[in-house]
């Protein structure tokens, strides 16, 4: 069972054991507007929590996503090479961005849980 | 931060709203900026151009002013017609792209970007010393309606326009200035109209099966893809108008021989051929190159630069405009996020115009 945790980037990251799935929240995608084009990290690149991680392009801009908690990328969404727009349709769900092996556990800690999350974007 | 007089109407509409030239501007609705871009090539769009500035050149000097003002003859314009054209400064950089229409003999109505009014507001007092006019900021709403079925639903709304070709203009008994003209390259018209007349008509135009609303966002990928520059982009008052590629809405004998404003630095450019030209882009691949990107050469020299680029979306790719060097030659390049991506210059606009002239 997978607890999602959230960031003030506006991301949400599953987690289950060691692995992590990263998206862009419901409400990021609504501010961003439909995308077109979603830039994704390659497969075994070690990641710094912080560092600029992916890239979500909408018809009028770029916007940086940001790794949220440092670790391997072990999958991305080849999806959405394709679809970009399933973020949109589905941000929380099949519309993940990447999959990370956790390096450090600890950076979970001050993560925001959903009502946290919904409380700040209210 | 300014709001537009339909302000409640737009969040009303579920607008997501974004600063533009001092404008809390909706950038998109519900629909999304694919829908509505799609949808205005498809149908019509409806627009709130209202932070756009009208101003009203009035009185026996009227067309002399303009014609000292802006690089055509003025006073041979015929009343009904607009006419795209610039101010100039001394150097022939373009303070601001401008649609005059000649309302009549003694009266010009002038178009302005929203992010150039006060200079351009500015500009004309300054030049107004010593005519005879009155120049005159006026409050309006401004509506554009732009698709193919544009006309249709303005002749359902009670707007009968169907005698009106491209460019072409007039003031109705009731105020409200219609002229054929827009920003998408698609038929279409805009509509300046008393503040206390818009609301009403804006719904009843989006009460139309045919019309959606359309922001800022949508706007953008519509004009870039009918290859119209967008003034402090494309356009920039060190930025000639051979060098913008718009020496087309300068008459030759005003490139020869003007008494207008910035007239002997235009000869000059003009007989030298511009050092830099607007071009348009098409980057390989799938993601879109923003304004700003370095153009390279193959030997990675800097040429030049993106000054418009995103996603068209009746394109179905990322499409850009650019100033490259006039020598320039393919292939040329860009630094995408460490990648070096292929530019390709391909004629504009990159979505055929669809006036009806």
């Amino acid at each position: 069972m997978s607890k999602t945790w959230f960031t003030q980037e506006h991301e949400w990251i599953a987690v289950d054991g060691d692995l992590v799935t990263v998206g862009i929240t419901e409400h990021a995608q609504e501010q961003l507007g439909d995308l077109v084009y979603v830039e994704l990290p390659e497969v075994g690149r070690k990641l710094v929590k912080g560092e600029e991680a992916a890239v979500v392009e909408s018809v009028k801009a770029a916007s940086d996503v940001y790794a949220p908690v440092s670790g391997e990328v072990v999958a991305v969404n080849g999806e959405l090479a394709g679809d970009p727009s399933l973020v949109n349709r589905a941000a929380q769900g099949e519309g993940w961005l990447m999959k990370l092996k956790l390096s450090d556990r600890s950076e979970l800690d001050g993560l925001m849980d959903a009502d946290a999350y919904a409380a700040m974007i209210a | 931060m300014k709001h537009l007089p339909l302000h409640e109407l737009h969040r009303e509409l579920g607008a997501r709203f974004g600063a533009f030239a001092g404008y809390d501007m909706p950038l998109f609705y519900a629909a999304g900026v694919l829908k509505e871009h799609l949808h205005t090539r498809a149908q019509a769009g409806l627009f709130d151009i209202s932070h756009m500035l009208h101003v009203d050149v009035t009185g026996a000097d009227a067309a002399r002013l303009v014609g000292r003002l802006c690089p055509y003859p003025a006073g041979g314009q015929e009343a009904g017609t607009g006419r795209y054209t610039f101010f100039l400064n001394e150097a022939a950089g373009i303070i601001d792209d401008l649609i005059v229409t000649r309302l009549g003999a003694e009266h010009y109505r002038i178009v302005c970007n929203a992010g150039c009014a006060d200079k351009d507001l500015a500009h004309l007092r300054a030049h107004a010393a010593g005519f005879a006019v009155a120049v005159t900021p006026l409050s309006r709403a401004f509506l554009a309606l732009q698709g193919p079925q544009a006309e249709a639903v303005l002749a359902r709304a009670g707007l009968a326009v169907g005698d009106l070709a491209f460019m072409r203009a007039r003031l109705t008994d009731r105020g409200w200035f219609v002229s054929r003209s827009g920003y998408t390259g698609e038929d279409g018209f805009e509509i300046a109209l008393p503040l206390d007349d818009a609301e009403d008509f804006a719904r009843s135009l989006l009460g139309d099966d045919g019309v959606m609303m359309v922001g800022l966002g949508a706007r953008d990928s519509l004009r870039l893809e009918a290859g119209l520059p967008l003034y402090g982009q494309d356009l920039a008052d060190d930025i000639t108008p051979m060098e913008a590629g718009l020496a087309w809405a300068i008459p030759p004998a005003c490139r020869r021989d003007g008494a207008f404003v910035g007239a002997a630095a235009l000869q000059a450019r003009f007989e030298e051929g511009p050092a830099r030209k607007r071009v348009g882009l098409k980057p390989a691949g799938t993601a879109p190159v923003r304004a700003h990107a370095a153009l390279l050469d193959a030997a990675g020299q800097k040429i030049g630069e993106v000054t418009s680029g995103g996603y068209g979306p009746s394109v179905g790719a990322p499409i850009a405009m650019g100033l490259i060097a006039s020598g320039a030659t393919a292939p040329i390049f860009t630094d995408l996020r460490g990648r070096r991506v292929e530019m390709a210059i391909v004629p504009l606009p990159f979505v055929p115009h669809r006036y009806k002239r």
